[in-house]
């Protein structure tokens, strides 16, 4: 054990009923390093520093912090240890300004001094390089700007160690840099930064040492420098994994048009326009990917085209047929066959309360004649359904809420796959998945490209979308900036375009 | 340090224990509140039991009483699954009543054979609609449904006050202020003793658990009620599956309130509910929303009801303990229902020796 350690997590472990997050796990960081956290989803990765942060208490184990025992039963505990975490969801108040949001809960008088804390705030991004207005309100800032709010907050609270919890997640590439700057500044000032993740080249990039995480056990900590991306994929995963997405090239005259989007308009309930004037086509055998930064209306747009909301102008055709007016019942009567993965799948496209099996026939059941359910034919289904899709359930009987993520998006996209759709709708369809699940994911998606299927597919991953897409539409505050060549761009010109700048003039034509 | 801790999945032999054993904590507590009041509370019990099961007549009598609870249980669980929060069991059962007594002063005995047919007809439709309002305005206002059942169980309660103390009042009653009895031809027939409420009910139980489970309406009561955006999603008519869930849950009430009219009271008045729409929610909760749980549930509720009447005569308590028991079941039943997802525990402090583990590479 190195002497320098200053956060020492020793043999930890956590479980949740069945479930072992954390299994005797070891952790140490020192003042002045950048350590990434790095494991696949559901490895114990956020557990440990939940524990940390004093959201969980740890089953077993100790921590010890310059070399002293603590005992951390509460957020509060840790602040006042100095651990201070960013959430992968923010948790702030909309209608407060950042310095509200950053002071509020810490103050212990009565009355806030506000000049006396805009101030503090400023010199502490000042010191560290943040770019933020502490006067500005929440729901005016941009996700980045909430992330710094987060970061600052932990600052002003007196932290020394700040755990980041997939930090990039919702971030440009030009904006994580900037991240990665500032977190650099902060490493200069000697505090300990964790940063959880599961993308590699951030790993490589910003980290000084690396720990990774396996089923809820620590494997080893590496120094950055001294290993590959191979190297800690293979430890992540426990195998050698070939990170390669195919791509499958399709002979363009096999091609045909099978979604037209023509001007199309949504606009909220309060009249603020989703999507403003949005046209683009997809063809078969082609996955037309979405990029833009989350909340751009790639919601808006997937639910206008599955019937889920209203469009208040333009006009969506799916082989010639207008679709506009149809809810999604009276499609089902004209034999329109969309599969559709929404963003949040316990939100809205299966029931988590029910079995597989009920899930299974959603779309189906009304095709039924009669009166009453053909539970014998639900069951052949769910049980085709996962031999064919490897879903690990011990049967057919089991609540989809007690599925892995995986599983769950196995199950919603077998049944979505089953009802052999024209036009597939995938939004962010790997999101909360481990490696092998997303690429058992990239190749279903590829299978029905072949098979002519016409694929929209929102991603967020710039890495994944560039590779799997034939081009790609960018978003950006409901506008569509551009469609262009998946395999012509960089990662940096789509985030430009993620960021507002329109495609150049002849690439926009070519497409 | 004590800590609660999520538990994995429970068996249902525990779950049933659980059941029983906070019943019996809430049968403690009780008997903890009798002791105060210089009671013994075992011989309370066991008169309750007594007065509840003890002779033929009073088997009978609780069966009377378990016939409106079983049948509003059922309505509402449909309600319920559908998640339409519906406490309006009592006043959709006070309009099944007035809709009853409403068929018989239009009709009088011309309907003959026909007329309880027709009394159940135009209870379950008077019940049904004062639900239906409430779903209406749930789904096109957005209005709470739970304030808006509430509130119409008051309407509904003085509407029937109104119409016993004046619009409806029988001038052959030397002015008392009652409505004329029902008429030979409008009141339930015995078999074995009590009115075929009993087999009206027993039949629902079997089709309500039809709908819920084998029929496509069940199913998509089902899903609307777990995730109504997924109902929407999979072009569910979700209006229609709302409007239908709440016409079967008060229309169900609406022919519960017919029955006791026409079977017990043998003519409408402002006690004829005495809050046993209220007690029906519990009833339904306590069944988990199951239709062959809710036989024994209601029957159960009965027992108290029936017991705390008793003993009012036989011990000259108040019946009023039975409320209390009722209460302390309902609130100990809820609170057990953490233990089905948690446990306590305390953490353990592991041996400190133990290295960090070091890489190979």
């Amino acid at each position: 054990m190195a002497t320098d350690d200053y956060v020492v997590m020793q043999n930890i472990c956590k479980a949740f009923g069945k479930v072992t997050a954390n299994h005797g796990v070891n952790f140490s960081v020192k003042k002045g390093e950048i350590h990434a956290l790095l494991g696949e989803n559901g490895s114990g990765k956020s557990t440990l520093m939940n524990i940390l942060a004093g959201i969980y208490a740890q089953d077993s184990g100790t921590i010890t912090i310059n070399g002293k025992y603590v005992d951390i039963n509460c957020p509060k505990d840790a602040i006042d240890l100095g651990i201070g975490m960013v959430h992968q969801h923010f948790k702030q108040v909309d209608v407060f300004t950042a310095a509200e949001n950053i002071i509020g809960g810490h103050s212990r008088s009565l009355f806030i001094k506000k000049n006396k804390n805009c101030q503090k705030i400023e010199t502490l991004c000042a010191r560290f390089g943040f770019n933020l207005d502490p006067r500005k309100m929440t729901y005016r800032m941009s996700v980045s700007e909430k992330q710094t709010v987060e970061i600052v907050k932990a600052l002003f609270r007196g932290a020394t160690v700040l755990i980041l919890d997939e930090p990039t997640a919702v971030l440009t590439p030009q904006e994580t840099t900037t991240l990665f700057e500032t977190l650099r500044n902060m490493r200069d000032e000697s505090c300990s930064i964790i940063i959880i993740t599961h993308k590699l080249n951030e790993v490589m990039d910003i980290s000084d040492r690396v720990t990774v995480l396996r089923k809820g056990e620590s494997l080893c900590t590496l120094n950055t420098v001294e290993t590959t991306p191979e190297q800690l994929t293979e430890l992540m995963v426990g195998h050698a994994v070939n990170l390669h997405i195919p791509f499958r090239k399709i002979n363009e005259d096999k091609k045909a048009v099978k979604l037209e989007i023509q001007n199309l308009t949504v606009k909220a309930p309060d009249g603020k326009i989703k999507l403003d004037n949005i046209s683009f086509s997809i063809k078969s055998h082609e996955i037309f990917g979405i990029a833009g930064i989350a909340g751009s209306g790639q919601k808006e747009l997937c639910e206008a085209i599955a019937g889920l909301q209203t469009a208040d102008a333009g006009r969506i055709l799916l082989e010639g047929k207008e679709l506009i007016s149809l809810n999604p019942s009276e499609r089902l009567g004209k034999g329109i066959s969309i599969g559709f993965i929404p963003e949040d799948r316990l939100g809205m496209g299966l029931a988590g309360g029910l079995t597989i099996e009920e899930n299974i026939v959603l779309k189906s059941y009304q095709a039924q004649k009669s009166f009453f359910m053909d539970h014998r034919a639900s069951r052949k289904a769910a049980e085709l359904l996962i031999e064919e899709y490897q879903v690990s359930a011990s049967n057919t009987k089991q609540t989809v809420r007690s599925l892995s993520g995986g599983n769950i998006q196995k199950v919603l996209l077998g049944r979505e796959i089953s009802q052999n759709p024209t036009l597939l709708i995938a939004a962010y369809p790997v999101r909360g998945l481990d490696i092998a699940a997303s690429h058992f994911i990239y190749n279903e998606l590829n299978k029905q490209k072949e098979r002519g299927v016409a694929i929209l597919l929102i991603g967020e991953d710039l890495d994944v979308l560039t590779s799997l897409c034939d081009r790609i539409g960018v978003l950006h505050e409901g506008r569509l900036m551009g469609i262009i060549d998946a395999k012509s761009r960089t990662k940096e010109e789509i985030g430009w375009m993620m960021l507002g700048q329109k495609a150049e003039e002849h690439h926009a034509k070519s497409c | 340090m004590l800590r609660v801790v999520r538990r994995a999945s429970m068996s249902l032999g525990k779950r049933a224990f659980l059941r029983i054993a906070s019943i019996l904590f809430a049968l403690l507590l009780t008997g903890f509140i009798l002791s105060i009041l210089k009671y013994n509370s075992l011989q309370v019990y066991g008169e309750m039991v007594f007065g509840a099961v003890g002779s033929s007549y009073r088997i009978q009598e609780t069966i009377n009483k378990m016939i409106p609870l079983l049948i509003m249980g059922l309505g509402l669980s449909v309600c319920y699954r559908a998640q339409f929060m519906n406490i309006g069991a009592e006043g959709q059962f006070c309009m099944g009543v007035i809709g009853a007594t409403y068929l018989i002063r239009l009709s009088g005995t011309s309907l003959g054979a026909m007329t309880i047919p027709v009394m159940m007809l135009f209870a379950v439709v008077f019940g049904g609609l004062w639900c239906l309002l409430p779903a209406f305005l749930k789904r096109f206002y957005g209005v709470s449904e739970t304030l808006v059942t509430l509130m119409m169980n008051y309407i509904a309660l003085k509407l029937v006050s109104y119409l016993q103390y004046s619009a409806w009042k029988d001038p052959k009653a030397y002015g008392f202020p009652k409505i004329a009895n029902y008429p030979d031809e409008a009141l339930l027939p015995k078999v074995f003793g009590i009115h075929i409420g009993w087999i009206i009910a027993i039949s629902f139980v079997i089709i309500i658990y039809i709908l819920l489970f084998r029929s496509k309406l069940g199913y998509e009561i089902s899903v609307m009620g777990d995730n109504f955006e997924t109902a929407r999603y999979a072009g569910m008519k979700t209006t229609k599956i709302l409007f239908s869930a709440a016409l079967i849950g008060g229309g169900l009430c609406g022919l519960a309130g017919m029955i006791q009219a026409s079977g017990i009271e043998k003519t409408m008045n402002d006690q004829i509910s005495s809050g046993m729409g209220y007690t029906a929610i519990i009833v339904a909760y306590m069944s988990r929303l199951n239709p062959l749980a809710l036989m024994v549930g209601s029957f159960l509720f009965a027992v108290l009801l029936q017991g705390g009447e008793y003993i009012q005569s036989s011990m000259r308590i108040s019946s009023d303990i039975a409320e209390i028991l009722q209460g302390m079941i309902l609130l100990s039943i809820l609170s057990s229902e953490f233990f089905t997802e948690y446990r306590v525990s305390t953490r353990k402090k592991a041996d400190i020796c133990s290295s960090h583990k070091t890489c190979s590479y």
